[in-house]
């Protein structure tokens, strides 16, 4: 441990952690918060993984088996074929990029209008699409569901289309505000001089804010993505059909007439796409949630 | 997010354009602004504000094949007289206290660790938001088939029969229903407070350790008298988060206990919204419950937002 390695002073002082006993109790603690952590994190994951490749007769074993004595990915293939794994995958992808797609065009373009535009009435939308932060989803659950089967005006029922998980998507108050921050920072002078350059609105924002805003658009898209990969309930009740169930549905759906080890086999599939996506865009997921979620 | 400051100085251009033109500028942009604004205000209309007075609406209506009426408060008298209803809410406010112990302590205190280490920092921090990445539901089927196995094949119970402790039965036993869920609920949320945390405790400025160690604080005195003062306005939003999230509880008892659990031992009050509107085609009492629960979720607000003015 050298001089350098430490960041600014924190709760313990440099001085106390590398004088005497500081750097073994520094050392023990880090090992054991490494090991403890790593058990209870990681630990349950591969239990999850190997349990669903043990046989039945294994998994009710006293006490359970650290390593599956006889490997077999059985429970794997009849998760796939049976729970029909490739379909509900693709309808929850489907979904998750049609939500972010719509989220990009239609709350962008709210927020730069709410940021640089500022139409009339614009701060009173603010506050209003802000208020909606404070409402519970469970208390619009009801309504919300009432409006999908027979939507306003159109009177047509967005039951088992992925409408009804779109667009409600865009209804994202926070994204919004997320967006508008940014937007907010962005020096004036830089949109003034487009505007003598003659470029319109949309021109604006499409060579001007969106090519410096890519930080935040990167961490609302991930914020779009997990956010259709990990709902249940809404989904559970405006994509009923079978055939176009997300997958966490349809795990839920055949959980009770199919063998324990073959719904965990469906559970970690399932995961499998937000634990690679988590490791390929770690580093926005924290700066994103560091910077743009609460700041004092 | 507490608060939104709108700088109207940024909506005049700050340079020499004569007047009358300014204003064309500026009406134009009205017209261009509201095109730019229409999809996401129809979205909200549609699934936010509009729902939210139609909640109210339906809460004193009855639909019965296809012909609504007025009912005046038959919904609420209905809802309050379910025999779930006092048992959900007394589930849900001893999941919050649960929550509130294990859920809402342990990130601020993990956070304080965490940002003692001058090591593997990325890594810890990748591995508490992991589990938030997961898919609920395969998160708690996890829980439900291999933690929560009340034989001792159970993944607890052979780690408590191996450190000698007494096993349980988990969700089969009425009592440990309510702490299981917090533990498998913690587990799976807490990975975003902890860096929310971190971020809040990398602002405090080192010179306030320094001043308190010369005056002869401790380490837990510090904690007091610096780390949770400069957090304390972090800390309060994540109490009121929380709460709000916590009162919604419902994936936990629908997977974990199959709903109501035993005895009606999980039974929530998200739940009983779920199961009256969705079961038993009974949405006009859901909707009672609902604005039932805004209801309640608005006086706490109202009562902890005074309570913190005070405070200041």
């Amino acid at each position: 441990m050298t001089a350098h390695d430490f960041g600014p002073r924190t709760l313990i002082s440099h001085t106390q952690m590398t004088r005497g006993r500081g750097p073994l109790i520094y050392w023990t603690l880090l090992i054991v918060v490494l090991v403890l952590f790593t058990l209870a994190f990681i630990g349950p994951l591969y239990w999850m993984v190997t349990g669903a490749l043990k046989s039945g007769q294994e998994i009710a074993q006293t006490p359970p088996t650290l390593f599956p004595q006889d490997p077999n990915p059985q429970n794997y293939v009849d998760a796939w074929n049976n729970l029909n794994l490739g379909k509900l995958l693709f309808n929850t992808f489907y979904y998750a990029i049609g939500a972010l797609l719509f989220q990009l065009v239609l709350d962008t373009a709210a927020a730069y209008a709410l940021s640089k535009l500022r139409p009339m009435l614009g701060n009173v939308v603010l506050g209003m699409m802000l208020a909606t932060l404070m409402i519970p989803a469970m208390v619009l659950i009801v309504p919300q569901y009432l409006t999908a089967i027979d939507v306003p005006i159109l009177h047509i029922s967005l039951l088992d289309s992925p409408f009804a998980i779109w667009l409600p998507a865009v209804a994202n108050a926070f994204n919004i505000f997320l967006l508008k921050r940014f937007f907010d920072s962005i020096p004036q002078d830089l949109m003034h001089a487009a505007i003598v350059d003659g470029a319109g609105p949309l021109r604006i924002l499409w060579s001007v804010v969106l090519p410096i805003s890519r930080p935040i658009l990167g961490v609302v898209s991930i914020f779009a993505v997990t956010a259709v990969w990990k709902d249940f309930l809404w989904p559970k009740l405006v994509e009923p059909s079978p055939s176009t169930r997300t997958i966490s549905v349809g795990i839920y759906a055949f959980s009770g007439g199919t063998p324990m080890n073959v719904v965990i086999a469906a559970a970690v599939i399932a995961a499998i796409p937000t634990v690679i996506f988590f490791l390929v865009f770690q580093r926005n997921i924290m700066a994103g949630l560091t910077t743009g979620g609460v700041k004092e | 997010m507490t608060t939104v400051t709108v700088d109207r100085t940024t909506t005049v251009p700050r340079d020499g354009t004569p007047y009358r033109k300014r204003r064309a500028y500026r009406s134009q942009n009205g017209l261009m602004g509201w095109a730019f604004l229409i999809g996401a205000v129809l979205c909200f209309a549609l699934f936010s504000w509009y729902p939210m007075i139609r909640g109210i609406i339906v809460s004193f209506q009855r639909t019965r094949r296809g012909v609504t009426t007025w009912v005046g408060w038959d919904n609420y008298e209905r809802i309050v007289n379910d025999p779930s209803f006092w048992t959900a809410w007394k589930n849900t406010a001893y999941f919050t206290v649960l929550a509130l112990i294990l859920g809402y302590a342990v990130p601020f205190i993990v956070a304080i660790i965490f940002n003692e280490f001058r090591h593997a920092r990325g890594y810890l921090r990748a591995l508490v938001y992991l589990p938030v990445m997961l898919p609920p539901a395969s998160a708690l089927f996890l829980f439900k088939y291999y933690a929560y196995d009340p034989s001792e094949a159970g993944l607890f119970n052979a780690i408590l029969k191996f450190l000698h402790l007494p096993t349980s039965q988990w969700m089969q036993s009425t009592t440990m229903t309510m702490p299981a869920m917090v533990i498998a609920s913690t587990w799976m949320n807490m990975g975003g407070a902890v860096l929310i945390y971190l971020a809040a405790l990398q602002n405090i400025p080192g010179s306030l350790y320094e001043a308190a160690e010369l005056d002869g604080a401790g380490i837990f005195k510090r904690i007091r008298h610096v780390t949770i003062p400069q957090t304390k306005l972090i800390l309060s939003l994540m109490l009121m988060l929380q709460i709000v999230a916590t009162m919604q509880l419902f994936i936990e008892p629908l997977i974990l206990a199959n709903g109501a659990g035993s005895q009606d031992s999980a039974t929530s009050v998200a739940y009983l919204i779920y199961q009256h509107g969705f079961f038993q085609n009974d949405l006009n009492g859901a909707a009672a419950l609902g604005v039932i629960m805004l209801v309640v979720l608005g006086v706490f607000s109202a009562f902890y937002a005074r309570l913190s003015v005070k405070q200041d």
